[in-house]
C-alpha cells in the first residue's frame, strides 16, 4: 500500500504530523511505520496534549518508591512492603462494546500492576453512565457490571470499593476507570527498562490475533453516528489465560532472570518494545515471523498493531530461555524468542526475510507531539440566594427519601454483589463504606483505597473541583481510619481541541496539583482520556481520584455503621450552609447553577489528621465522611448500616435547618464516640481549633428530628435500597 | 492431619483453603493437578476459582485431569474429599456428587454472606458442631444445584443433603435461596458421605475480622472428627 498524506490522515495523524514523521525518517513510511507511528503518537499513547500540564502534579515524597512514568506508581508501606497501584481508562471500547471493553480494562491494569512484580490485591472501579432514562443506559450499565466482574472474578482478586453515577453528559461516552492495588516486595520490583545488548526479547502470554487493531487510536478520537463500526477495534479478554500468565509471571520472577518486563497494553507490541528500548536507550530488533498468532497470514501492520490481551514482552538474561519456557509451559502459554536488543537505538523489524520497519526509537518517543492547546479560564460562578419561600413548603423526611433514592446516592448493592469482594481471604471492609480495606497478607497492617470523582463540581468550576476530588479521597481514607498515603488519577475529559474543555482539563489539574501537593497526598500514577465526545458534545470533567492509604494495626479500622445506643454522634468540621450544586439544589429545587462548596485545604488537613488522633486514641466508634446529600444524608446510611436510629438534637443553627441537614461545605465527617469519652474527644477537637457540633444520640430504629419530623430506619433502608434493584429488573 | 489442596489451571481460592487448613492444625500440601499421585492425606479439597476459565462447562475439564483419578480412587476408598465452590462443579462433573450445578437463577454472579441449615450431622464433616444454622459465604455464578427426580429421591431417602440455604433461623424457604437451587440444596454428599460438596467458602470465615467466623467453628470441628 502506497502511503501518503491522505493514508496518514486516515490513521489519525495531522497533517503536519505526517509531514514530521517523513522529515524525522528523511523518507516516506511505508504501512508498518505509518502504523507504528499513528499508534504512538496518538493522544492516547503521547499524552501530547496534556504532557506540558502534567508535569506540575507533585509526584514525590517521603514514601513513593516511583512514581509517573512506570507500568504503575509505588509506594513504601514499611517492612520492605509495598504497594503498586494505577488507575486506567477503558472509555471508549466500553461504550462500544460494554463487556469486552469494561473486562479487558480490568484486565489491562491487572497487568500494569502484576508487570511490576506485585501480586493484584484489591480491584475498584469508577464508572458511569448517561442519564438512567437514556435507551442505551441500562444494558451499557449491566454489560460493563458483567465485564468488570467475569474478569475480576475469574482472576481471583477482590474488587472492593467503587463508585457508580449517573448523568445525562454521559449519555453518548461512558467512562470505565479500572484501578488495581498489588503488594511486591520492596527489592523485588520489576521495571520497563532494558539494558545490556544482545540479551534475547522474548514473548509470553496469548497468541496475537486480529482484534483490538488501532484501539488506541479508537480511544484518542470523538464519537459519531458510525461508532458501531468500531466494534472490531475493541478487544476481546480472556481472564483464565491472564490468571495463567500472572502466576506464570510471577514464578519467574522469584528467580533472576529477567532484566526488564512490559505488558502489552494500548498499541500492543509497538508501545511495549519501544518503550523498554526508549528507557533503556537501546534499540531491538523483531523478527515478526517468530511471533505467535492466532491467525494466518497476518501481516506486520497487524502484528504490530494487535491489541491481543494477556501478552507480555520481557527482556532476558542470556542463557535464562530454557528456565523461562520450563515455567510458560507448564502454565500452558506460548512463549517465543522473539528478537534482541541492540545499540542501533533503532526499533528494527524482520518478516520473510525483509526488512520491513526501521525507525530510530527517540522519533517515536521524544520528538512525538507535544501541544499547548489553546484554553480557557472558567469564572467561579455566583452564589444563588435560596429564596425562603421554595424550601418553606419542603419536609425534611419526603426529600431525605428523594435523595437516599437518588441515582447517585442510593446503595450499588446490586453492582458490588456481583463482584466477589472476598477472595483472597484478607476483605475487611467491603464495598458500601467509605473505603476498601484489606489486610496485607499474613500481617497486621492493612490497605485502605477508595476512588472518587465529582463531575458536577468540576463543571461548575474545574479549579475547585480538582481540588475537592482529592480532598474527598483523602477523608474517605481517614474515616477508615488509614493515613493517605498517595493517589493516582484518571483524568477523563472532552476534547483538547476545545478550549472550553481543555480548559476545564488544565484547571482541574491545576486543582489535583494544588491539593495533592497540601495534603502531602502525591500522584504516583494515572492515565488521561481525552475525547470522551460525541460529535460536539463533551462529557462533564470527570477526573476520578483514587486513593490509597495504610492501616498500621487493622483491628484499629474503622467502619462506618453506628454501633450502640446512647454513644453520641458529632459532626467535625464547620457547616456553612452551602448548597449551590448540592444534590438538594440540583434536584430538590432544580437550581443548577452557582459554585462549588469552597476547598478550605487547611481545614480539611486539620480536620482530617485531627480525626486520625481521635482514631489512634480508640475514642472513634465509627466515622463516616460528609459528602453527596450533606449531614442528613450521612447520618441516614450509618443508621442504615447499623441498623440503629438517631435522635437528632437541634444545633443553635445560625442557619436554615434545611441547609444545615443538606448543604455540602467540605472537610466534614461525622463521628460516633461513647458518652463518657465525650470531655476527651472535645479536648483534642479543641486544642486542634477543629470546628465540631453536637448532632444527637444514637437510638433505637428511628431518626428523630421532631414529632412531625421523623421516621423509621426501614423505611430510609427501603429508599436507599430499592432504586437500583427496581430499575434493572424493569 | 494431612490435608492436600488441589491447584488446577485458574484456581483461586487454593491459597486461601491452605491458610485455612494450616490455621486450624492441618499439615497442608499444595498438590499439582498435572501430578499422578496424592500425598498421603487425611483430607483432600478442591478449591474454589475457574479451573480451565470455567470453559466448556464448569469443572468439567478439571474433571479430566490427570490428579482426578486419584482423587476418584481415594474418595471410592473412603477418603475424605471436600469440593467448595468450583470444587462443587468438579466433583459434580467427575460423578462422585450426584447432581449438576446450572447457572445461578437470576443470571447474575452472587457474592454475600448466607445462613445454611445443616441437614445431617452423621458424618465426619458436621458430626458434634452444636449450631443448627451456620452463616457462610457465597462468590458464584454457577451454583444453582439441580438434578431429576429419581435422583432427589435417592438422595432424600439416603439423606445426603448437607446443607440447605436458609435465613438466621434455619427456615428453608424460596425467598432465602440465592440462586435457584432445588430444594435450596447448598451442599451435598456421596452416599458414603466422605465426599462433601458444596458452594460456600467456610474459608472465607475464618476471622471476624472477615466476613465471619462460623468457618473456624467448621475447621475446628472437622480436624477434631478426623483424629
Amino acid at each position: 500500500m502506497i502511503v501518503n498524506e491522505k493514508v496518514a490522515v486516515d490513521h489519525g495523524l495531522k497533517k503536519d504530523e505526517y509531514a514530521k514523521i517523513c522529515e524525522l525518517l528523511k523518507r516516506t513510511p511505508n504501512i508498518t511505520e505509518l502504523g507504528i507511528f499513528s499508534a504512538m503518537w496518538n493522544e492516547h499513547c503521547s499524552y501530547k496534549s496534556s504532557r506540558l500540564h502534567l508535569k506540575n502534579l507533585p509526584t514525590k515524597g517521603k514514601k513513593v518508591i516511583q512514581g509517573p512514568g512506570e507500568n504503575a506508581g509505588v509506594i513504601d508501606i514499611e517492612d520492605n512492603d509495598a504497594i503498586v497501584f494505577k488507575i486506567e481508562s477503558h472509555n471508549h471500547p466500553s461504550f462500544i462494546e460494554p463487556y469486552q471493553g469494561a473486562a479487558t480494562g480490568v484486565g489491562g491494569i491487572m497487568r500494569d500492576v502484576f508487570t511490576m512484580g506485585a501480586r493484584p490485591i484489591a480491584n475498584l472501579n469508577s464508572i458511569h453512565f448517561g442519564s438512567p432514562q437514556h435507551k442505551k443506559t441500562k444494558n451499557l450499565l449491566r454489560g460493563v457490571v458483567h465485564g468488570i466482574g467475569g474478569y475480576g472474578n475469574c482472576m481471583g482478586v477482590p474488587t472492593i470499593a467503587g463508585q457508580t453515577t449517573f448523568d445525562s453528559s454521559y449519555n453518548g461516552n461512558i467512562l470505565v476507570n479500572a484501578m488495581t492495588l498489588g503488594l511486591v516486595k520492596k527489592d523485588k520490583i520489576f521495571y520497563s527498562k532494558a539494558a545490556g545488548l544482545n540479551k534475547p526479547v522474548i514473548y509470553v502470554g496469548s497468541k496475537t490475533g486480529r482484534d483490538g487493531i488501532h484501539g488506541a487510536s479508537m480511544a484518542s478520537a470523538s464519537f459519531d453516528e458510525k461508532i458501531e463500526e468500531k466494534k472490531p477495534t475493541v478487544q476481546v479478554g480472556d481472564p483464565f489465560t491472564e490468571k495463567l500468565l500472572l502466576e506464570a509471571c510471577l514464578e519467574l520472577m522469584a528467580g533472576d532472570s529477567i532484566i526488564a518486563i512490559q505488558d502489552m497494553g494500548a498499541a500492543g507490541l509497538t508501545s511495549s518494545s519501544i518503550e523498554m528500548a526508549s528507557k533503556g536507550n537501546l534499540g531491538i530488533e523483531i523478527n515478526l515471523n517468530k511471533v505467535p498468532c492466532r491467525e494466518a497470514k497476518m501481516t506486520p501492520y497487524e502484528i504490530m498493531l494487535s491489541e491481543s490481551q494477556e501478552r507480555m514482552l520481557i527482556v532476558l538474561e542470556n542463557g535464562k530461555e530454557e528456565h523461562a519456557k520450563k515455567i510458560f509451559d507448564k502454565w500452558n502459554l506460548d512463549f517465543a524468542v522473539i528478537g534482541k536488543t541492540t545499540k542501533s537505538k533503532k526499533i528494527e523489524l524482520y518478516f520473510d526475510e525483509e526488512k520491513v520497519a526501521d525507525i530510530p526509537v527517540n522519533t517515536l518517543v521524544e520528538n512525538s507531539p507535544m501541544y499547548n492547546r489553546k484554553w480557557k479560564k472558567a469564572k467561579l460562578p455566583k452564589k444563588n440566594k435560596i429564596k425562603k419561600e421554595d424550601i418553606k413548603h419542603l419536609k425534611i423526611i419526603d426529600v431525605l427519601k428523594k435523595i437516599l433514592g437518588n441515582p447517585n446516592v442510593c446503595s450499588k448493592e446490586w453492582i458490588w454483589q456481583q463482584y466477589d469482594h472476598t477472595v483472597m481471604g484478607d476483605t475487611i471492609q467491603k464495598p458500601g463504606g467509605d473505603a476498601g480495606v484489606v489486610k496485607v497478607h499474613g500481617t497486621d497492617k492493612a490497605v485502605a483505597a477508595s476512588v472518587d470523582s465529582s463531575a458536577v463540581y468540576c463543571w461548575a468550576h474545574p479549579l475547585t473541583g480538582g481540588k475537592q476530588v482529592v480532598c474527598e479521597s483523602f477523608r474517605n481514607l481517614i474515616a477508615v481510619g488509614a493515613k493517605p498515603v498517595a493517589i493516582t488519577n484518571c483524568l477523563n475529559f472532552g476534547s483538547p481541541e476545545n478550549d472550553e474543555n481543555m480548559g476545564e482539563f488544565v484547571e482541574c489539574v491545576q486543582g489535583i496539583g494544588e491539593a495533592s501537593e497540601y495534603l502531602k497526598f502525591p500522584v504516583v500514577s494515572g492515565n488521561v482520556s481525552f475525547y470522551n465526545q460525541t460529535k460536539d458534545e463533551g462529557i462533564k470533567p470527570t477526573p476520578a481520584i483514587g486513593g490509597v492509604g495504610l492501616i498500621k494495626d487493622y483491628k484499629n479500622m474503622i467502619t462506618m455503621e453506628f454501633k450502640e445506643l446512647d454513644n453520641l454522634v458529632l459532626v467535625i468540621g464547620k457547616t456553612e450552609g452551602h448548597i449551590d450544586q448540592s444534590l438538594f439544589a440540583r434536584n430538590i429545587l432544580d437550581e443548577k447553577n452557582g459554585p462549588p462548596p469552597e476547598v478550605n485545604l487547611f481545614n480539611e488537613k486539620n480536620n482530617g489528621e485531627t480525626l486520625l488522633k481521635l482514631i489512634d486514641n480508640n475514642l472513634i466508634k465509627s466515622a463516616h465522611d460528609v459528602s453527596l446529600g450533606g449531614i442528613i444524608t450521612a447520618v441516614s446510611k450509618m443508621c442504615i448500616k447499623g441498623k440503629k436510629g438517631i435522635n437528632i438534637k437541634k444545633p443553635k443553627f445560625l442557619i436554615n435547618e434545611i441547609e444545615y441537614l443538606f448543604a455540602e461545605d467540605q472537610g466534614r465527617y461525622i463521628i460516633e464516640i461513647n458518652k463518657k469519652n465525650f470531655k476527651k474527644v472535645a479536648d483534642i477537637l479543641n486544642k486542634n481549633a477543629v470546628h465540631f457540633d453536637e448532632l444527637g444520640t444514637i437510638i433505637e430504629n428511628e431518626l428523630y428530628i421532631n414529632e412531625k419530623t421523623k421516621v423509621t430506619i426501614d423505611e430510609l433502608s427501603t429508599s436507599n435500597k430499592s432504586w437500583l434493584v427496581n430499575y434493572m429488573s424493569k | 492431619m494431612k490435608s492436600s489442596v488441589i491447584t488446577f489451571p485458574g484456581s483461586n481460592c487454593d491459597r486461601d483453603m491452605d491458610v485455612a487448613l494450616k490455621k486450624f492444625g492441618f499439615k497442608n500440601k499444595m498438590v499439582w493437578h498435572a501430578d499422578a499421585e496424592l500425598p498421603k492425606s487425611d483430607l483432600v479439597v478442591l478449591p474454589g476459582g475457574f479451573s480451565y476459565g470455567d470453559y466448556l462447562r464448569c469443572g468439567s475439564m478439571a474433571s479430566k485431569s490427570k490428579i482426578m483419578q486419584s482423587v476418584i480412587n481415594f474418595a471410592n476408598s473412603g477418603g475424605m474429599v471436600m469440593g467448595i465452590c468450583n470444587g462443587f462443579q468438579i466433583l459434580v462433573e467427575s460423578g462422585l456428587v450426584p447432581g449438576v450445578l446450572l447457572r445461578n437463577k437470576y443470571l447474575e454472579f452472587i457474592c454475600k454472606n448466607v445462613f445454611v441449615k445443616i441437614n445431617d450431622k452423621q458424618n465426619k464433616y458436621f458430626k458434634n458442631v452444636n449450631n443448627e444454622v451456620l452463616e457462610f459465604h457465597i462468590a458464584h455464578n454457577e451454583g444453582n444445584y439441580f438434578c431429576t427426580q429419581d435422583q432427589l429421591k435417592e438422595i432424600e431417602d439416603n439423606n445426603q443433603i448437607a446443607i440447605n440455604y436458609c435465613d438466621e433461623n434455619g427456615k428453608i424457604e424460596d425467598q432465602f435461596n440465592p440462586n435457584g437451587s432445588i430444594k435450596n440444596i447448598a451442599g451435598i454428599f456421596n452416599k458414603e458421605k466422605n465426599v462433601l460438596g458444596m458452594m460456600p467458602h467456610p474459608e472465607r470465615m475464618i476471622d471476624t475480622s472477615l466476613s465471619g467466623e462460623d468457618g473456624s467453628l467448621f475447621f475446628k470441628n472437622l480436624i477434631n472428627n478426623l483424629k
